[in-house]
C-alpha cells in the first residue's frame, strides 16, 4: 500500500479529517483570542490596547462567520447539517457546536458590536443616502434614541456582554479542544489538557493577528502606529505565549515520562512524519523563535522602528505557529494506526472540495469579510466617540 | 457538477419527496421479530480460523462494501519469543485474497478476524452529533444512512478502525451484523461463509444459544478491554499480543 | 418610566431574539421526523429501512429445501459443517428463481484457498502443497468436494 508503514487497520489508510479540519479550531482560536483581547479593553481596564478594541471585535465577528464554513464543506452531505439544530445529540461533543456558535454569534459578538456601534449607526443612518441609509436605518431597528441615558445604558449592558463574552470565548475554543481531547480511542488527542491547550494557543493566534491586522491597518490609513498600545500587546502576547508554551511542554514531558502503550509509535511519528510540522515549524520556528524576539523586546531597550519589525516578525511566526500546532493535532492525530503498528500518509488534494486551494480561500475570506466590516463600521480611534464618524 | 436551471425544477420536488421518505420512514417488514427478545454478539474462535478470506469476500457481496473499505477483514499475526508486545500483522486487502504462505518460522502464527464489535457502551454512537447512528433495541449498532451527515466524528472515535465513510454514498458505514438477514432467523453472510465455523452468531438473550455454554467453558476475551466500550464480539484463545 | 424609554432599542433587540427563536421552534416542529426517538434518539424507522435490504446469500436451510441429495452426501462427510455458498458463493438469486444459473466453481482456486499449506495456518487443519500432493491433476479426480475423504463413500 502506498505511503503506508507498517500495519495500518485497513480502514485506517485513508484520512477521514482533511487540512479544512485543521482551519477549524485555527479560525475559532482567532476568534476566541481577538475578542479574549477586546475584553482586555473593557473588561480589565487596560486602557493601552483601547485602539484596537474596535478592530479586535470585527475581527472576531469576520473570522466567526468563516468559522463553519470549513466544517460545512467537509460534511459528507452538507444539505443535512442543520439536523445538528434540529436532533442535537447531548452526548456528542459536536452536537453542541451549532449552539455555542450561535449563543457566542448572535448573543455575545453581535449584541456587544451593535450596542458599541449604536451611536455611530445612528449618526450614519442619518448622514448617508441611498441604499446605505436603508441598511443603517435596519441596523437601528428603528431606535434613534442616542441620548446620554440611552448610551449609559448600552455601556453598562455592552459591560455585562462582555463579561459573559470572555467565559463564552473560553467555551467556544475550550469545547473545539474537548471535540478532540475527548476522544478515548486516540491516544494522540485523548488528554484533558486539551481545552487549556486550545485556549491559550487561541489567545495567542488572535492577539498576534489584531496585533498585525492593527499595525497593517493603521499603515494602509497612513496614521502613526500607537506604540503604548502596541508594546501593550506585545507584553501580553509574551506572557500568554509562554503559558501555552509551558502547557504544551507539560503535556509532551508526561507523554514521554509516562510512557505508555502508545508512546514508541507517537514518538516514532514525532520524528519521522510530523518531524518537519511539529519540532521545525512548531517548536523551533513558530513558538521559541517568536518567544526569542518577544523577550528581547521586554528586556531591551530598543528603537520604535526595530520593535515594530520585531512584532511584525514574532507576529507572523506566532501565527504559523499555530496554524502547524493544529495541523499537528488534526493530520498527526490520523497518521498513526490505533493499533499503534504502522503509519499512513496524507496527500492533501489541490482543487477537490477539501484541497488546498479551497483552505487557502478560507483562510483569505475572513480577511474581505473584514474589509467590508470596517467599512460599514468604521473601528479606527480617531473616528470613535465623534459627533459625526467619518463619511466611508 | 453544475445544474442548470431546468434540472434544479426537476430535482426540487425529488428531494422533497425523497426528504419526505426520510420523514416517514417505511412500515415495518419483520413482522416476527421482536427487537426487545434479542442482544446480538458473535464468538470468534480463533484456532478454527484458517485465513481463507471468505468471511471478507461474503460480507462484500452481501452489503455492497466499497473496493478498499472493510466491514469485515483478517489479520494475520506473527509473533516471535523477542517480540511478545510487537507483533508482524498484515492483512492484504483485508484478507480478501487470503494471505501469502507462510513458510516454517520462528514463533507462533494466527489468523484474527475483526468486525464491528457491536459496543454496548459504543463510542461510536456517543459522539453522534444527530443521532445517526445508534444501538438498537437488540443490541446492534446501526448507522441510519439516510440522516448521517457524513462528519466522520464517529470513524475517529472507534477504536478499533471498524467505521469508513462510504466513499460513493459519504456517509458513515460499517458492519451491521448482516441486520437485515438475522432479523429474518438467518446466520449473517460471514457465518455462512466461514468454513470451519470459526465465526458464530450469538444470540445472549436466547437461553438456548451455544455460545452460554460455550462462555462456561473457555477463555474469552474481547478487543482493547482497557477501552471500556462493552464489546459484544468474543474471542476465544485471544494472544495477548492483539490490538 | 424613563429607563423603559432609553433602553427601548434594547427591548427591540430582545424582540427579536425571542421572534427567531419561535420561528426556529415553529420550523423545527415540522421538520423532525416523525419516528425520531421512537425508540431512542435517532429515527426509528431507519431500523426497519436496513432489515429491509435484499439479502445475497440464501442461507444453506434454503438450498437443502431442493438439493437434499447433496445435503445427505454431505452430512456424512469431512465438509459437513461447510455451507453450500462458502464454495458456490451468493445463490439468492438462483434460490429465488432456480432458472437463474447458479454457476459452477472452479475447484482449482477453491480448494487451495482453505488446504494450501502454510505455517500460518492450525496445525490440525488438513494443508497441502498443491504442486508436491498433486502435480498438476485437479483436485476432483480424486476428492469429491461435497464429502472429500477418499475411501469415506464420497471417493471417485
Amino acid at each position: 500500500m502506498p505511503g503506508v508503514e507498517g500495519f495500518m487497520y485497513p480502514n485506517e489508510v485513508s484520512l477521514y479529517w482533511s487540512v479544512l479540519i485543521v482551519l477549524y479550531p485555527f479560525i475559532t482560536g482567532l476568534v476566541a483570542g481577538a475578542f479574549i483581547l477586546a475584553s482586555l479593553a473593557r473588561i480589565f481596564r487596560v486602557e493601552a490596547v483601547k485602539p484596537t478594541y474596535r478592530l479586535a471585535l470585527l475581527t472576531a465577528l469576520a473570522f466567526l462567520m468563516v468559522a463553519p464554513l470549513p466544517l460545512q464543506l467537509h460534511l459528507g452531505h452538507p444539505e443535512r447539517s442543520y439536523e445538528m439544530y434540529l436532533t442535537p445529540h447531548r452526548s456528542s461533543a459536536m452536537a453542541m457546536f451549532g449552539f455555542v456558535y450561535l449563543w457566542y454569534l448572535m448573543a455575545v459578538l453581535v449584541v456587544e458590536i451593535w450596542l458599541d456601534f449604536r451611536a455611530d449607526i445612528v449618526a450614519l443612518s442619518q448622514s448617508t443616502t441611498g441604499w446605505r441609509r436603508w441598511l443603517y436605518k435596519a441596523m437601528t431597528l428603528g431606535s434613534d434614541n442616542v441620548s446620554p441615558r440611552a448610551l449609559a445604558i448600552d455601556e453598562r449592558v455592552g459591560w455585562l456582554v462582555t463579561l459573559i463574552g470572555v467565559p463564552s470565548a473560553f467555551l467556544l475554543h475550550g469545547y473545539v479542544g474537548f471535540i478532540f481531547g475527548s476522544i478515548k480511542a486516540n491516544p494522540w488527542w485523548s488528554s484533558p489538557l486539551m481545552p487549556v491547550v486550545f485556549i491559550f494557543s487561541a489567545m495567542v493566534s488572535g492577539i498576534a493577528a489584531v496585533m498585525l491586522l492593527y499595525m497593517a491597518t493603521t499603515r494602509l490609513r497612513r496614521k502613526p502606529i500607537d506604540m503604548r498600545c502596541v508594546d501593550t500587546i506585545a507584553m501580553y502576547l509574551f506572557y500568554i505565549f509562554i503559558i501555552d508554551f509551558s502547557l504544551e511542554m507539560l503535556d509532551l514531558i508526561h507523554r514521554i515520562y509516562e510512557a505508555d502503550e502508545s508512546f514508541r509509535s507517537l514518538d516514532f511519528m514525532v520524528h519521522t512524519r510530523l518531524y518537519f510540522s511539529q519540532i521545525v515549524l512548531q517548536i523551533l520556528v513558530g513558538t521559541l523563535t517568536p518567544l526569542v524576539l518577544l523577550f528581547l523586546a521586554q528586556v531591551m531597550k530598543l528603537h520604535e522602528v526595530v520593535r515594530k519589525r520585531i512584532y511584525a516578525v514574532a507576529g507572523s511566526l506566532a501565527l504559523v505557529g499555530i496554524f502547524a500546532m493544529r495541523w499537528n493535532v488534526v493530520i498527526g492525530g490520523q497518521l498513526f494506526s490505533k493499533s499503534f503498528l504502522g503509519y499512513t500518509t496524507y496527500k492533501m488534494a489541490l482543487a477537490t472540495r477539501e484541497g488546498l486551494l479551497v483552505a487557502i480561500a478560507l483562510t483569505i475570506l475572513p480577511l474581505f469579510i473584514l474589509a467590508v466590516l470596517v467599512r460599514i463600521l468604521p473601528p479606527w480611534p480617531e473616528a470613535e466617540h465623534a459627533s459625526i464618524p467619518e463619511a466611508v | 457538477m453544475t445544474i442548470t436551471r431546468r434540472q434544479l425544477l426537476i430535482l426540487l420536488p425529488a428531494a422533497a419527496v425523497a426528504w419526505e421518505s426520510v420523514l416517514a420512514g417505511t412500515p415495518e417488514t419483520s413482522p416476527n421479530y421482536t427487537m426487545t427478545d434479542h442482544w446480538w454478539s458473535m464468538l470468534i474462535d480463533i484456532p478454527k480460523c484458517i485465513g481463507c478470506g471468505n468471511c471478507v469476500r461474503a460480507c462484500q457481496a452481501e452489503n455492497d462494501v466499497p473496493d478498499g473499505f472493510f466491514r469485515t477483514w483478517v489479520e494475520r499475526y506473527h509473533v516471535d519469543d523477542w517480540h511478545l508486545a510487537n507483533p508482524q500483522v498484515i492483512s492484504p486487502d483485508g484478507g480478501k485474497e487470503g494471505f501469502p504462505v507462510a513458510k516454517e518460522d520462528e514463533g507462533k502464527y494466527f489468523f484474527v478476524p475483526k468486525l464491528c464489535n457491536q459496543c454496548a457502551d459504543s463510542p461510536c454512537t456517543q459522539v453522534c452529533p444527530v443521532g445517526a447512528t445508534f444501538i438498537a433495541p437488540d443490541g446492534v449498532v446501526l448507522v441510519d444512512q439516510k440522516y448521517c451527515l457524513g462528519c466522520a466524528y464517529c470513524v475517529q472515535a472507534c477504536p478499533y478502525g471498524c467505521r469508513y465513510v462510504h466513499p460513493q454514498k459519504k456517509v458513515a458505514d460499517k458492519c451491521t451484523l448482516c441486520y437485515h438477514r438475522i432479523t429474518k432467523g438467518l446466520t449473517t453472510a460471514c457465518c455462512e461463509a466461514c468454513p470451519t465455523g470459526a465465526r458464530q452468531l450469538a444470540d445472549l438473550k436466547n437461553p438456548n444459544d451455544p455460545i452460554h455454554a460455550f462462555l462456561k467453558t473457555h477463555s474469552v476475551q474481547v478487543l482493547k478491554p482497557q477501552m471500556a466500550t462493552g464489546a459484544k464480539v468474543f474471542y476465544n484463545a485471544l494472544d495477548g499480543s492483539v490490538r | 418610566m424613563r429607563i423603559f424609554k432609553d433602553a427601548g432599542h434594547l427591548f427591540r433587540l430582545a424582540g427579536l431574539f425571542a421572534a427567531g427563536t419561535l420561528l426556529f421552534l415553529v420550523i423545527r416542529s415540522f421538520i423532525v421526523p416523525r419516528s425520531f426517538g421512537q425508540y431512542g434518539h435517532y429515527r426509528g424507522a431507519a431500523i426497519a429501512e436496513i432489515a429491509a435490504h435484499p439479502i445475497h446469500f440464501a442461507g444453506h436451510q434454503t438450498c437443502e429445501t431442493c438439493h437434499s441429495d447433496i445435503a445427505q452426501t454431505k452430512s456424512g462427510g469431512k465438509h459437513a459443517q461447510v455451507n453450500c455458498e462458502a464454495c458456490h458463493g451468493p445463490q439468492a438469486k438462483h434460490a429465488d428463481d432456480p432458472s437463474i444459473d447458479p454457476g459452477k466453481p472452479d475447484t482449482a482456486v477453491l480448494c487451495v484457498r482453505c488446504h494450501a499449506a502454510s505455517a500460518a495456518r492450525p496445525n490440525d487443519f488438513p494443508q497441502v502443497d498443491a504442486e508436491q500432493h498433486a502435480g498438476g491433476v485437479p483436485c476432483q479426480t480424486c476428492h469429491q468436494p461435497h464429502s472429500p475423504a477418499i475411501g469415506a463413500g464420497g471417493a471417485k
